[in-house]
Formats: structure tokens, sequence, C-alpha cells
């Protein structure tokens, strides 16, 4: 059987996928990738699909070891150095390990969470998902983060070469506001509150991990309505603000409700970008309408999908480019991140 | 006439029906009737349905989700929705209170002016209805405590609290289903597992259901954990 074997790794490094849905109702938040898009291009390049199961990193390398056959693997988010066997491999390049050589992934760098696919990445799943919730002790391998000695079974690669795709349509992160939709309590805030929330900057604390992302800044007023709410559902991305006045943004691995009032929710599109921010960062917040951010996440998923058809081997990969700078033309140039 | 709901947008992602803020068994079954009429709807995009104690958030996804029918579906639904409340079963729920199993026991007794056996008699002389289950798995939230005994949140939540721990926090009460910080008072422990993944059901409790607490004596603990651990249900439906 093929199978990458664990030989060291960080505290949080975790099996993610898509998330895990349906489960909401009795207290099982999704977890999954932190970063979604960067979870598709690492599974795009191997030819998994863009949801399927792969490695989650979080900000500290890893070191595994292929037993038993070949695998392709690829990585994508955050910078890092990739090696086989001590061979650096580049970005956006899709290679095939072979049975006794060791990958090596670095600490990432401008970002925190990298993803290790792996051709045909496969665990058992819990509740319909192999997306780890360490919290839960839901998922991944027996609910926990990975550690050394963890054997995770692959599929036997089918072909040596090389794959890339065209690095135009690669992720690139714009900088800018943090895109949010107001709500769903906007209205315990009193309009000195929003205007704070709006034309400050907020600096991402170290307390801040795959449950939530504490932020730092000017405090946001509540109005007489005050801040305890009786529980409601609370939606990746909301941003919380309980009685001391600083921002909390629930992410993946959050609780699914909670009694603090809610002042606004990132958009879906942003979501990523927020995620592979690293503590020290400041962001500030703009409002968009519902439309304008369901448009942003179009925008992206088409990019994708013209990045997935660019996937093949690296010989061909240029006339791919060609054919891709034909539809990008056709398209009006308005794939954007 | 209905009673006005609100439409609250939850990001890209999510919509929020409401139907009111406070805990009330009326807004409650309205809650859970929307639920189970939505479910069966099958409105194109709708993901999962979230139920909590006023009102129901609908996880969508954005690409394909009608977001200017939504409001106007969801009012025809209502207007058709025949809110029978929910009747759960009634469960007995054994609780070991006080000492280690519940270490806020004699401090609520003491801010209450009352002893720790009046605080029991009254914690465990309620009919509790479940009103959600969330925050984290198997997190069982209920209304029915008696107001005598409520007891404002925590100023320093403790950053551990076991699984099974029986507390009360401001008029709400709880069972918790994992080990997870809490602002909430402990009160007492139940051996009862309220989610297990690879159980089926892999959650006890349902909303509308109702629960009576039956404090047992500490030395009782070890054999109704180890049953529970066996999984055997130490969890005992009383009514249907």
């Amino acid at each position: 059987m093929t199978a990458l074997i664990v030989e060291r790794c960080g505290p949080s490094t975790t099996v993610q996928d898509n998330g895990r849905f349906g489960w909401q109702r009795f207290g099982l938040g999704p977890a999954g990738a932190m970063d979604r898009l960067a979870l598709a291009e690492a599974n795009l390049l191997v030819g998994n699909g863009a949801g399927d199961a792969a490695i989650e990193l979080a900000l500290v390398g890893a070191q595994m070891r292929v037993v038993g056959g070949s695998v392709r693997i690829a990585r994508a988010g955050a910078r890092c150095s990739l090696k086989i066997d001590g061979h650096a491999i580049a970005p956006l390049l899709s290679t095939v390990a072979h049975d006794g050589q060791a990958i090596e992934i670095d600490t990432a760098q401008g970002g925190i969470f990298i993803y290790l696919a792996v051709a045909g990445l496969t665990l058992e799943p819990q509740l319909g998902s192999v997306a780890t919730h360490v919290r839960s002790n839901i998922g991944g391998i027996d609910g926990r983060p990975l550690r050394a000695g963890d054997r995770l079974a692959a599929a036997n690669a089918s072909s040596n070469d090389d794959w890339s795709a065209d690095a135009r349509l690669a992720l690139d992160y714009a900088p800018g506001p943090i895109r949010v939709m107001l709500g769903p309590q906007d209205d315990y805030f009193s309009a000195e509150g929003l205007a704070t929330f709006l034309g400050s900057a907020y600096t991402i604390t170290p307390q801040s991990d795959r449950m939530g992302m504490r932020l730092t800044g000017p405090k946001i007023a509540h109005n007489a309505k005050g801040y305890n709410i009786v529980s409601d559902g609370i939606a990746t991305g909301s941003i919380q603000v309980p009685g001391m006045g600083e921002p909390l943004v629930l992410l993946a691995d959050r609780q699914t409700t909670g009694g603090y009032p809610k002042i606004a929710t990132v958009i879906t599109a942003d979501l990523g970008r927020l995620a592979q921010m690293p503590p020290g960062s400041q962001i500030s917040f703009a409002v968009v309408a519902r439309a304008d951010a369901v448009a942003a996440m179009r925008a992206q998923q088409v990019r994708l999908a013209t990045f997935a058809s660019s996937v093949g081997p690296v010989a061909a990969s240029d006339l791919s480019s060609e054919r891709l700078l034909g539809l990008n033309l056709i398209e009006g140039g308005s794939i954007e991140a | 006439m209905q009673p006005d709901i609100r439409f609250l947008d939850a990001g890209d992602g999510a919509i929020v029906i409401e139907f009111g803020s406070g805990i009330d068994p009326a807004i409650n079954a309205r809650v859970l009737a929307l639920d189970a009429t939505l479910n069966q709807a099958k409105i194109l995009g709708v993901v999962e349905t979230v139920p909590t104690y006023r009102s129901l958030m609908v996880q969508v996804d954005p690409l394909v989700f009608d977001a200017p029918a939504f409001e106007g579906q969801i009012r025809d639904l209502l207007a058709g929705m025949d809110v029978t409340a929910v009747h759960g079963r009634r469960w007995r729920v054994p609780v070991v209170y006080g000492g280690a199993f519940g270490i806020d026991l004699h401090d609520v007794a003491e801010r209450h002016k009352m002893t720790p056996t009046q605080i029991i008699d009254r914690h465990a002389g309620s009919v509790y209805r479940v009103y959600m289950i969330g925050f984290m798995p198997g997190y069982t939230y209920l209304g029915g405590l008696d107001p005598a005994i409520a007891t404002p949140r925590r100023l320093d939540p403790r950053p551990k609290t076991p699984a099974g721990t029986i507390s009360i926090g401001g008029i709400q009460a709880l069972v918790a289903g994992c080990e997870m910080p809490s602002g909430w008072h402990l009160l007492g422990r139940t051996p009862v597992r309220t989610f297990l993944a690879d159980r089926d059901p892999a959650v006890l409790f349902a909303p509308g259901d109702e629960i009576v607490f039956e404090p047992v004596d500490a030395s009782r603990w070890d054999a109704l954990d180890a049953r529970a651990a066996a999984r055997e249900s130490v969890a005992e439906v009383i009514a249907p």
C-alpha cells in the first residue's frame, strides 16, 4: 500500500477538506481548510477534486516519507520551500516522490497555512467528511492533529512526469480592506460604534487559531440594547463583539452558536486571504452588498476552473497558456481574485 | 396573522430568520416547525439549517442560492405551516451534584443565601425544555430554570470544564457535550454522553425534548460512568 509516513510536523498539522456540512444543528461546526482556494489549488495540481482531503500545515513545516510506491504531491497557500530528498520543487509544480524518499516542507513565509496535496489521499470519513475538528475530536486521524508515526494512504502515482499550471491564474491575494456584509446584529451597535468598526485599523493578535481571530484596536460601542443576545447561529466569518468592544472573527473551527452580537460577516471570497494574515498584520473592513460578495466569489471560481484546465505536463503548459490567454480576452480580462 | 419575522444577513453564506428575541416555547416551536418545513421544501442552494432558541440560520451556497426570491419563499412556507408544538420525549438524567463534580455549588448557594441542598432541590425540581443543541457537539441548552437560582455568568471563564458538566448561566441551564472553557456555574456532572460520533443517533437529545435531573450519590458515579463508557444508556426515557 502506497502511503506517506509523518516523520515530524508542527502541532497544528491537520487533515482538512472543504468541510463537514449537516451537523451544525448538533453543535458540530464545519471545520475544513482555513484557505479553501489554496486547498483547491494544491488539489487541482495533483489531479484531485478541488475540495478533497489534503494536509494543512500551520506555519511550521514537516517531513514525511514515501513508502510502498510513488505519490504525486504539490503544495499551495503560504510560500514555503518544498524538497524531495533535498531537491527543491518549484511552486505550482506537481511532482512524484518515490518509495523511500523524504518530503520536506519548511516554515511558511508571508502567510500561515500551507496545503500539501497528495493524489488520492484516502482517510475514512467521519460524519461525512475527513476534516479534522480537534476540539470535538472528529475527523482526520482519531480527531487529532497529525504527529510523527502517522500513516496516510495515497494512490500510487500513474505517471512520473511533472505537471504545472498557468502561473498567471495562480492564487494571488490582493491587498485592501477585508470585505464584509453588515449583520446579523449590526442593530446592537451605536452609529459611533459602526463608524469605529469601519473607520479603524485593527491588529491581528497572537490569540488567533483555527477557531477565531482576535483583533485589537479601537473599542466598538454597543447601543442601549447591550452586548448579550439569546444565543443564535454563527456563520463562518461572523465578527463577534463582546462587552469589552474588541472584535473576534469566527473561522473554520468556530462554535455553531453564540450569545454576543455579531456586527458584520466577512464575505466568502475574503476568508482565505484573512486566514493567511499573520499576527501583527493590520486590517480594515469595508462593507459590500450581497451581490458584490457573490460576484467576487464567482470570479474566484471562474479563475479556479480556468486554472484547473491549465494543469498538465510541464512541456505542454506553454500551449495551454496560449489557449488560456485567448480565454482571458473573451472574458474581457475580468477574471480576478 | 403571523407575528413579524426578520431576515438578517450573516454574510453571503447564511441568512438568519429571526422570530423573536427572548426564550419562549412558542417562538422556539415556530423555529422548529420552519426548520422541518424548510428541509422538506428543498429550496435550491440551501446547504443546512441551524435551529436555535429564537431563530433559524440557513446556510446557503452563494453561487446557486436565489437571495431575492428567498424571503417570499419563506413567507409562503410560513403561511402554510402548521405550528404544532414539537412534543419530544421526557428524559431522566442522573446528576452527581457538588464536590469535585460541581465546584460552584457552594458559591451559588452563598450568593442566593440558600444551602447547597436547597440549590440541588430547586435545580432538580424543574422540568426543563431542550431549546437547542449548539456551541459544540451535544451541548444541550435548556429553559425552565427556577428563577430563584438564576445566576449571572462568571466574570472569569474557566479554561477547562469536563464533558457532562451540568451548569447554569443567567436563566439558562446546560448539559455540556465535551470538554470546553466555560463561564457558567458548575453545579454537577452527569455520566450521560450527549454526543458520540459513532453512535446512532450521535446526539441524544433533540429540541422539544424535556429533561428532569435525578440527584445521585457520588458513590454511584464510577458504576454509572463505566456503563456509559460501555455505550449503555444511563439517561432514561420516562415519557414518550
